[in-house]
Protein backbone atom coordinates (compact mmCIF):
# COMPACT_ATOMS: atom_id res chain seq x y z
CA UNK A 1 0.00 0.00 0.00
CA UNK A 2 1.50 3.31 -1.09
CA UNK A 3 0.46 6.28 1.03
CA UNK A 4 1.53 9.68 -0.28
CA UNK A 5 2.58 12.48 2.07
CA UNK A 6 2.56 15.91 0.46
CA UNK A 7 5.23 18.44 1.38
CA UNK A 8 4.34 22.11 0.93
CA UNK A 9 6.78 24.98 1.58
CA UNK A 10 6.50 25.26 5.36
CA UNK A 11 5.22 21.75 6.11
CA UNK A 12 6.69 20.49 9.38
CA UNK A 13 5.18 17.12 10.16
CA UNK A 14 5.61 15.37 6.82
CA UNK A 15 8.45 13.21 8.17
CA UNK A 16 6.42 12.17 11.21
CA UNK A 17 3.44 11.37 8.98
CA UNK A 18 5.63 9.22 6.72
CA UNK A 19 6.99 7.44 9.79
CA UNK A 20 3.45 6.74 11.00
CA UNK A 21 2.58 5.25 7.62
CA UNK A 22 5.63 3.00 7.81
CA UNK A 23 4.95 1.86 11.38
CA UNK A 24 1.38 1.00 10.39
CA UNK A 25 2.72 -1.25 7.63
CA UNK A 26 2.33 1.00 4.60
CA UNK A 27 4.89 2.40 2.18
CA UNK A 28 5.21 6.19 2.50
CA UNK A 29 5.68 8.10 -0.76
CA UNK A 30 7.01 11.66 -0.59
CA UNK A 31 5.02 14.00 -2.86
CA UNK A 32 5.92 17.61 -3.72
CA UNK A 33 3.19 20.24 -3.93
CA UNK A 34 4.50 21.80 -7.15
CA UNK A 35 4.44 18.54 -9.12
CA UNK A 36 1.43 17.37 -11.05
CA UNK A 37 1.95 13.73 -10.12
CA UNK A 38 0.23 11.66 -7.43
CA UNK A 39 2.53 8.73 -8.35
CA UNK A 40 -0.34 6.24 -8.25
CA UNK A 41 -0.60 6.34 -4.46
CA UNK A 42 -3.52 4.58 -2.76
CA UNK A 43 -4.18 7.40 -0.29
CA UNK A 44 -2.79 10.82 0.60
CA UNK A 45 -1.87 12.57 3.85
CA UNK A 46 -1.63 16.37 4.07
CA UNK A 47 0.64 16.98 7.06
CA UNK A 48 0.78 19.67 9.70
CA UNK A 49 2.95 22.76 9.66
CA UNK A 50 2.75 26.33 8.45
CA UNK A 51 2.56 26.21 4.67
CA UNK A 52 3.51 29.60 3.23
CA UNK A 53 3.88 30.90 6.78
CA UNK A 54 0.07 30.94 7.19
CA UNK A 55 0.10 34.03 4.93
CA UNK A 56 -3.29 35.22 3.66
CA UNK A 57 -5.15 32.51 5.66
CA UNK A 58 -3.77 29.26 7.06
CA UNK A 59 -3.70 26.73 4.21
CA UNK A 60 -5.07 29.17 1.62
CA UNK A 61 -2.08 29.34 -0.71
CA UNK A 62 -1.19 25.65 -0.41
CA UNK A 63 -4.78 24.79 -1.34
CA UNK A 64 -4.16 26.39 -4.77
CA UNK A 65 -0.95 24.43 -5.48
CA UNK A 66 -0.67 22.30 -8.64
CA UNK A 67 -0.77 18.96 -6.82
CA UNK A 68 -3.89 19.96 -4.88
CA UNK A 69 -5.80 20.16 -8.15
CA UNK A 70 -4.93 16.49 -8.66
CA UNK A 71 -5.89 15.69 -5.06
CA UNK A 72 -9.31 17.33 -5.49
CA UNK A 73 -9.91 15.39 -8.70
CA UNK A 74 -8.75 12.07 -7.19
CA UNK A 75 -10.82 12.63 -4.03
CA UNK A 76 -13.81 12.94 -6.31
CA UNK A 77 -13.06 9.39 -7.43
CA UNK A 78 -12.82 8.12 -3.85
CA UNK A 79 -9.11 8.51 -3.04
CA UNK A 80 -8.77 8.52 0.78
CA UNK A 81 -7.32 11.85 1.94
CA UNK A 82 -6.34 12.79 5.51
CA UNK A 83 -5.58 16.38 6.49
CA UNK A 84 -3.88 16.93 9.82
CA UNK A 85 -3.80 20.42 11.36
CA UNK A 86 -2.44 22.61 8.52
CA UNK A 87 -3.52 19.78 6.21
CA UNK A 88 -7.09 20.14 7.54
CA UNK A 89 -6.89 23.88 6.88
CA UNK A 90 -5.74 23.15 3.32
CA UNK A 91 -8.64 20.70 2.75
CA UNK A 92 -11.18 23.29 3.94
CA UNK A 93 -9.60 25.98 1.76
CA UNK A 94 -9.62 23.59 -1.21
CA UNK A 95 -13.33 22.96 -0.72
CA UNK A 96 -12.89 19.23 -0.01
CA UNK A 97 -14.22 19.68 3.52
CA UNK A 98 -16.83 22.14 4.80
CA UNK A 99 -16.23 25.02 7.21
CA UNK A 100 -13.10 26.98 8.02
CA UNK A 101 -10.42 27.20 10.71
CA UNK A 102 -9.83 30.54 12.35
CA UNK A 103 -7.77 32.14 15.13
CA UNK A 104 -8.20 30.39 18.49
CA UNK A 105 -10.81 32.19 20.57
CA UNK A 106 -8.30 32.86 23.37
CA UNK A 107 -5.63 34.01 20.84
CA UNK A 108 -2.97 31.71 22.34
CA UNK A 109 -1.14 28.90 20.60
CA UNK A 110 -2.33 25.79 22.45
CA UNK A 111 -0.12 22.73 22.70
CA UNK A 112 -1.21 19.80 24.86
CA UNK A 113 -2.34 16.20 24.94
CA UNK A 114 -6.02 16.20 24.02
CA UNK A 115 -8.87 13.80 24.64
CA UNK A 116 -11.05 13.21 21.59
CA UNK A 117 -14.24 11.21 21.24
CA UNK A 118 -14.49 9.22 18.02
CA UNK A 119 -17.98 9.78 16.62
CA UNK A 120 -17.58 8.04 13.28
CA UNK A 121 -15.75 4.70 13.15
CA UNK A 122 -16.74 4.00 9.55
CA UNK A 123 -14.68 6.52 7.56
CA UNK A 124 -11.66 5.41 5.51
CA UNK A 125 -9.38 6.61 8.33
CA UNK A 126 -11.23 5.48 11.47
CA UNK A 127 -12.40 1.87 11.12
CA UNK A 128 -9.84 0.68 13.68
CA UNK A 129 -11.64 2.71 16.35
CA UNK A 130 -15.02 2.16 17.97
CA UNK A 131 -17.75 4.80 17.91
CA UNK A 132 -17.71 6.55 21.27
CA UNK A 133 -14.08 5.59 21.96
CA UNK A 134 -11.95 8.17 23.78
CA UNK A 135 -8.43 8.65 22.42
CA UNK A 136 -5.57 10.92 23.52
CA UNK A 137 -3.42 12.60 20.87
CA UNK A 138 -1.51 15.90 20.85
CA UNK A 139 -3.07 19.13 19.63
CA UNK A 140 -0.94 22.15 18.69
CA UNK A 141 -2.37 25.11 16.86
CA UNK A 142 -2.98 28.84 16.84
CA UNK A 143 -5.70 28.83 14.20
CA UNK A 144 -7.71 25.73 14.99
CA UNK A 145 -11.13 27.14 15.83
CA UNK A 146 -13.56 25.31 13.56
CA UNK A 147 -16.38 27.55 12.35
CA UNK A 148 -19.23 27.41 9.88
CA UNK A 149 -22.65 29.01 9.61
CA UNK A 150 -25.12 27.59 12.15
CA UNK A 151 -27.29 26.15 9.40
CA UNK A 152 -24.25 24.38 7.92
CA UNK A 153 -23.26 23.02 11.33
CA UNK A 154 -26.80 21.68 11.79
CA UNK A 155 -26.61 20.03 8.39
CA UNK A 156 -23.19 18.48 9.15
CA UNK A 157 -24.44 17.13 12.46
CA UNK A 158 -27.57 15.80 10.75
CA UNK A 159 -25.50 14.01 8.14
CA UNK A 160 -23.15 12.56 10.77
CA UNK A 161 -20.13 14.35 9.29
CA UNK A 162 -18.51 15.14 12.65
CA UNK A 163 -15.81 12.47 13.10
CA UNK A 164 -14.10 13.73 16.27
CA UNK A 165 -15.15 15.99 19.09
CA UNK A 166 -12.95 17.51 21.80
CA UNK A 167 -13.59 16.14 25.29
CA UNK A 168 -12.43 17.36 28.71
CA UNK A 169 -11.93 20.89 27.39
CA UNK A 170 -12.08 22.59 24.00
CA UNK A 171 -8.55 23.81 23.15
CA UNK A 172 -9.44 26.55 20.67
CA UNK A 173 -13.11 27.53 20.89
CA UNK A 174 -14.23 25.34 17.99
CA UNK A 175 -17.97 25.38 17.32
CA UNK A 176 -19.74 22.51 19.05
CA UNK A 177 -16.37 21.07 20.17
CA UNK A 178 -15.74 19.84 16.61
CA UNK A 179 -12.18 18.52 16.18
CA UNK A 180 -12.57 16.76 12.83
CA UNK A 181 -15.05 16.31 9.97
CA UNK A 182 -15.42 14.10 6.92
CA UNK A 183 -16.66 14.32 3.35
CA UNK A 184 -20.08 12.96 2.35
CA UNK A 185 -18.55 9.64 1.27
CA UNK A 186 -16.35 9.26 4.37
CA UNK A 187 -13.12 9.10 2.34
CA UNK A 188 -11.75 12.56 3.14
CA UNK A 189 -11.11 13.32 6.82
CA UNK A 190 -9.58 16.40 8.43
CA UNK A 191 -8.77 17.12 12.06
CA UNK A 192 -6.70 19.62 13.99
CA UNK A 193 -5.02 17.22 16.50
CA UNK A 194 -2.02 15.16 15.41
CA UNK A 195 -2.43 11.36 15.27
CA UNK A 196 1.06 11.02 13.71
CA UNK A 197 2.56 12.26 17.01
CA UNK A 198 0.88 9.45 19.00
CA UNK A 199 2.22 6.27 17.43
CA UNK A 200 5.03 5.21 19.78
CA UNK A 201 5.28 5.11 23.57
CA UNK A 202 8.72 6.72 23.48
CA UNK A 203 7.58 9.98 21.90
CA UNK A 204 3.82 10.25 22.28
CA UNK A 205 1.25 10.42 25.06
CA UNK A 206 -0.27 7.19 23.69
CA UNK A 207 -0.25 5.06 20.57
CA UNK A 208 -3.86 6.02 19.85
CA UNK A 209 -2.94 7.74 16.61
CA UNK A 210 -1.72 4.64 14.83
CA UNK A 211 -5.29 3.55 14.09
CA UNK A 212 -5.67 6.25 11.41
CA UNK A 213 -2.87 4.72 9.39
CA UNK A 214 -3.87 1.07 9.91
CA UNK A 215 -7.51 1.92 9.09
CA UNK A 216 -6.69 3.39 5.70
CA UNK A 217 -4.66 0.33 4.68
CA UNK A 218 -7.85 -1.73 5.11
CA UNK A 219 -9.95 0.90 3.34
CA UNK A 220 -7.64 0.67 0.34
CA UNK A 221 -7.77 -3.15 0.29
CA UNK A 222 -11.56 -3.12 0.52
CA UNK A 223 -12.04 -0.40 -2.08
CA UNK B 1 -2.28 51.98 -14.33
CA UNK B 2 -5.28 51.31 -12.15
CA UNK B 3 -5.37 50.57 -8.51
CA UNK B 4 -7.87 48.20 -6.97
CA UNK B 5 -8.50 48.10 -3.25
CA UNK B 6 -9.92 44.92 -1.75
CA UNK B 7 -11.16 44.99 1.84
CA UNK B 8 -11.86 41.70 3.61
CA UNK B 9 -13.62 41.43 6.97
CA UNK B 10 -14.95 38.49 8.94
CA UNK B 11 -18.70 37.99 8.54
CA UNK B 12 -20.65 39.56 11.41
CA UNK B 13 -21.63 36.15 12.81
CA UNK B 14 -18.00 34.94 13.00
CA UNK B 15 -16.40 36.01 16.26
CA UNK B 16 -13.23 38.07 15.91
CA UNK B 17 -10.96 37.51 18.92
CA UNK B 18 -8.25 39.76 17.45
CA UNK B 19 -10.70 42.65 17.12
CA UNK B 20 -11.89 41.97 20.66
CA UNK B 21 -8.31 42.09 21.96
CA UNK B 22 -7.80 45.48 20.28
CA UNK B 23 -11.12 46.64 21.70
CA UNK B 24 -9.98 45.56 25.19
CA UNK B 25 -6.74 47.55 24.81
CA UNK B 26 -8.65 50.66 23.74
CA UNK B 27 -10.80 50.37 26.85
CA UNK B 28 -7.70 50.14 29.03
CA UNK B 29 -6.33 53.27 27.33
CA UNK B 30 -9.47 55.15 28.26
CA UNK B 31 -11.09 55.34 24.82
CA UNK B 32 -14.52 54.68 26.23
CA UNK B 33 -16.36 56.00 23.17
CA UNK B 34 -15.27 53.02 21.04
CA UNK B 35 -17.96 50.36 21.27
CA UNK B 36 -16.62 47.66 18.92
CA UNK B 37 -13.59 46.72 16.80
CA UNK B 38 -13.54 44.30 13.86
CA UNK B 39 -10.16 43.54 12.30
CA UNK B 40 -9.79 42.82 8.59
CA UNK B 41 -7.39 42.77 5.66
CA UNK B 42 -6.68 45.44 3.08
CA UNK B 43 -5.18 44.51 -0.32
CA UNK B 44 -3.86 46.98 -2.89
CA UNK B 45 -3.67 45.54 -6.42
CA UNK B 46 -2.06 47.44 -9.28
CA UNK B 47 -3.52 46.49 -12.64
CA UNK B 48 -2.11 46.97 -16.13
CA UNK B 49 -4.62 48.47 -18.55
CA UNK B 50 -8.33 48.54 -17.88
CA UNK B 51 -9.29 46.39 -14.89
CA UNK B 52 -11.54 43.46 -15.73
CA UNK B 53 -14.14 43.70 -12.99
CA UNK B 54 -15.32 40.12 -13.37
CA UNK B 55 -11.78 38.82 -13.07
CA UNK B 56 -11.09 41.00 -10.03
CA UNK B 57 -14.30 39.86 -8.39
CA UNK B 58 -13.25 36.26 -8.95
CA UNK B 59 -9.79 36.92 -7.48
CA UNK B 60 -11.35 38.61 -4.46
CA UNK B 61 -13.95 35.93 -3.83
CA UNK B 62 -11.85 32.82 -4.50
CA UNK B 63 -8.42 33.72 -3.16
CA UNK B 64 -8.27 36.97 -1.21
CA UNK B 65 -11.34 36.10 0.87
CA UNK B 66 -12.80 32.83 2.08
CA UNK B 67 -16.55 33.21 1.52
CA UNK B 68 -17.26 30.70 4.30
CA UNK B 69 -16.13 33.21 6.92
CA UNK B 70 -15.39 36.52 5.22
CA UNK B 71 -17.11 39.34 3.33
CA UNK B 72 -15.22 41.20 0.63
CA UNK B 73 -15.52 44.66 -0.97
CA UNK B 74 -13.84 45.92 -4.16
CA UNK B 75 -12.98 49.56 -4.77
CA UNK B 76 -11.61 50.62 -8.17
CA UNK B 77 -9.61 53.83 -8.44
CA UNK B 78 -8.02 55.15 -11.62
CA UNK B 79 -5.28 57.76 -11.57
Amino acid sequence: MRIGVITFPGSLDDVDAARAVRLAGGEPVALWHADHDLEDVDAVVLPGGFSYGDYLRAGAIAARSPLMRDVVAAAGNGLPVLGICNGFQVLCEAGLLPGALTRNSHLHFRNRDQVLVVERADTAWTTDYAAGQRIVIPVKNGEGRYVAADADLDRLEGEGRVVFRYADGNPNGSSRDIAGVTSENGRVVGLMPHPEHAIEDLTGPSTDGLGFFTSVLKAVVNA
Amino acid sequence: MSRVIVDVVLKPEISDPQGQAVFGALGRLGHDSITSVRQGKHFVLEVDGTPDEAELKQIAETLLANPVIEDVELHLTTD
